[in-house]
């Protein structure tokens, strides 16, 4: 009884840890048609800014939650404005970029921080369920996950902010017409995709350590959940991190990681040949 | 301007002299020695400290006066924790550099992969990491300690100390998976039993229900042979799910990257290992090595691990055998290591066993402590009887591959 506790508890962190590395690649391509490969960059640095300040003496909590994100998210604005900005409506062009993008902050990264894994100590301890442990820093990440997607739902559907990003994105020139300003709009959507990445990036890196690199685990992960999610963004990400990670978590209890990994791929396969459209493409259609 | 015959003869002439300058510029052409490590990637943290501990060999024999009246040159490649690069650089090394020696691979993965292309070419090779035992090559010489020297003193000892059940992690790829049979083998003639056996490859970093199922089962400690970089990440759980201080743990392959002092002393106190090297070795040679070593990279090393100074006794052992053989010729050197040749290294007396090219060197049972390695029991002169019980290239001076243990 106790296993299937703490079973259930490692399902929904696999869940969690999906829906938090893809809504940030969900909110700008879903949002703008952007395809960036730089995003798992983004978590990369994301963790590192939270490594840093903390190994500067801020505390854990303030680096994981306020200086990860405000940093990676200054830095996703600066890329948007000098970068993608160019690049609306040309996908290819767009990927070629962001990939040019991706190269040049992992040589960055390698020169100044070098090439070994650094990493932070989880904090928060374990706690006891009957006669198993489990660390209480899962359960962290599955309230931040919750968090965070809940916020994205209020922003999006009962703030001005919200109806105006949605608007912009529908459609660009009417919402010009009626008086807001796109490119701003833009700017600001993939901003704020860049700080939930480095949110993301930072609240994973106790648990996995960082190292220049560790984008290329990310990025794959993330756009088969948004693409398997489907056009829209919240119910989307949340379907497809929920299909995915009990498919993988299960299969990595029963066998081995590795498997976990092939059975996660194997579904992502079979969901694209059922529902090319993504899940969303037939399922919660009216979501947001 | 137009090329005529002068200008084309005056031409011709300033490029040959300098060529002719460059080619003389020695009267004797240095000794190549070939270092392939990784120095960035996942294993990195195994590598630094090998270069570092061969470039100093290199650097206190060349200020003695190079062997043989020549100085030495260390060609090092840097792998990157990329096994197509071992192939290429050993061959650059031995073709191109046409060194006389390589001391090089980590991984056994590595060593697998050069060890062919060094017979096929003929270049001696060393291998300075510890690993699972049972390579019987002419052309190769192995300084690290194996399964019989090590897994075999440090099971009865975890054994008496915590309990009979073991669950074992091991890395997934040939080193893994033959240590972890060895560490069976250990254990089921020590009257104990091994739960499960469970493989991971490098990159994993996810082993949040591995822990689980390590809880479900409740082995009375656990045995790692992780690897590298990534699955470090395996001792921050455990630490993060409580588990440190309710199941302890032995390891063949922790400290070798430093990683107790990556790792918090919260994280990994109380761990077992065992080696034939630590810093803290109390002798006169090791005193003094330690020294200049500090010396030369700084008195804030973090810590001179098993496989540097493996590294350093096997570039001395290659050094005493070229004094004898007189010469860098590969067969004269092999001969003459197959003598028994003998040094006084940091870490004891380290001595050529002829019929296994493997080491009799002393190794010694630590336990990790406040980022600290502290030395609890000594086992001189250890033989490799892993390799020998199927190994011998007097008799067979042919052979060439790996024998693996089955149980």
């Amino acid at each position: 009884m106790d296993l299937v506790a703490l079973l259930a508890i490692q399902v929904l962190y696999a869940i969690a840890s999906l829906a938090l590395i893809s809504v940030g690649l969900a909110i700008i391509f879903g949002m703008m048609r952007v395809i960036n490969l730089a995003h798992g960059e983004f978590l990369m640095l994301g963790g590192y800014a939270a490594i840093v300040a903390t190994n500067h003496g801020s505390p854990i909590w303030l680096s994981m939650l306020v200086v990860a994100p405000v940093v990676v998210g200054v830095l996703g604005v600066i890329v948007e404005r000098t970068i993608i900005r160019f690049l609306y409506g040309r996908m290819i062009d767009t990927m070629l970029a962001t990939w040019g993008l991706s190269l040049l902050l992992v040589g960055l990264t390698t020169a100044i921080f070098g090439n070994t894994t650094v990493g932070i100590s989880a904090p928060l301890g374990s706690i006891q369920i009957g006669a198993y442990r489990t660390s209480a820093y899962t359960l962290f990440v599955i309230a931040v996950a919750a968090v965070v997607l809940g916020a994205i739902f209020a922003v999006l559907r009962w703030t001005r902010l919200g109806v105006i990003a949605r608007g912009t994105m529908q459609n660009a020139n009417m919402a010009a017409a009626l008086g807001v300003n796109p490119p701003r709009v833009y700017a600001v959507t993939f901003g704020v995709g860049a700080a939930l990445s480095g949110l993301a990036g930072a609240v994973l890196a106790p648990v996995s350590g960082v190292f220049p690199t560790i984008g290329v685990a990310y990025v794959a992960k993330s756009f088969i959940t948004v693409i398997g999610g489907g056009a829209a963004i919240l119910s989307g990400t949340v379907s497809a991190s929920a299909l995915f990670g009990t498919i993988n978590q299960i299969a990595t209890f029963v066998t081995t990681p590795v498997f976990g990994e092939v059975a996660l791929l194997a579904a992502a396969i079979v969901l694209i040949r059922l529902l090319p459209q993504g899940i969303t493409g037939r399922f919660f259609r009216r979501g947001l | 301007m137009t090329i005529n015959r002068r200008t084309f003869l005056k031409g011709t002439a300033a490029t040959a002299s300098a060529g002719l300058f460059s080619s003389s510029a020695w009267a004797d052409d240095p000794i190549g020695v070939a270092s392939i490590h990784d120095l960035s990637g996942g294993l990195d943290i195994y590598g630094k400290p090998m270069v570092d501990a061969i470039t100093l060999a290199i650097e206190e024999t060349n200020a003695a006066g190079g062997l043989l009246g020549r100085q030495l040159k260390l060609v090092n490649y840097d792998t990157q924790s990329n096994m197509q690069l071992y192939t290429q650089f050993a061959q650059q090394a031995a073709l191109k550099d046409k060194v006389a020696v390589v001391h090089g691979g980590i991984t056994s993965a590595s060593r697998e992969v050069i060890r062919p292309v060094l017979d096929k070419f003929k270049t001696l090779y060393f291998y300075n990491t510890q690993y699972e035992g049972g390579v019987c090559d002419r052309n190769q010489f192995d300084t690290g300690v194996t399964p019989a020297q090590t897994v075999e003193k440090l099971v009865p000892y975890a054994m008496k100390k915590w309990g009979k059940k073991v669950y074992v992690v091991a890395a997934d790829y040939n080193y893994g998976q033959i240590t972890s049979q060895w560490v069976k083998k250990y254990v089921m003639e020590n009257g104990g039993e091994v739960s499960s056996i469970d493989f991971f490859p490098l990159d994993v970093t996810n082993f949040g229900p591995t822990i689980s199922k390590i809880q479900a089962a409740k082995p009375d400690f656990v045995w790692s042979a992780l690897v590298g970089g990534a699955h470090i990440s395996f001792y921050r759980q455990w630490a993060a799910a409580g588990m440190r201080a309710s199941i302890p743990m032995a390891s063949t392959t922790f400290a070798v990257g430093n990683e107790h002092i990556v790792l918090s002393p919260e994280e990994c106190n109380g761990m077992l290992i065992c080696y034939n090297y630590f810093q803290d070795l109390k002798n006169p040679v090791n005193e003094a090595f330690v020294a200049s070593f500090h010396k030369r990279f700084g008195a804030d090393y973090p810590n001179i691990t098993e496989l540097a100074m493996g590294t350093y006794q096997g570039f001395r052992l290659w050094a005493e055998a070229v004094k004898k053989a007189g010469s860098v010729d590969r067969l004269k050197v092999i001969e003459a290591l197959e003598t028994g040749i003998s040094i006084d290294a940091p870490s004891g007396k380290v001595t050529i066993d002829p019929p296994t090219h493997h080491c009799v060197l002393d190794v010694h049972i630590a336990e990790v402590s406040d980022k600290k390695l502290k030395v609890l029991e000594d086992f001189a002169q250890q033989k490799p009887a892993d390799t020998a019980a199927v190994c011998n290239l007097i008799k067979n001076p042919n052979d060439n591959q790996q024998y693996v243990i089955k149980i």
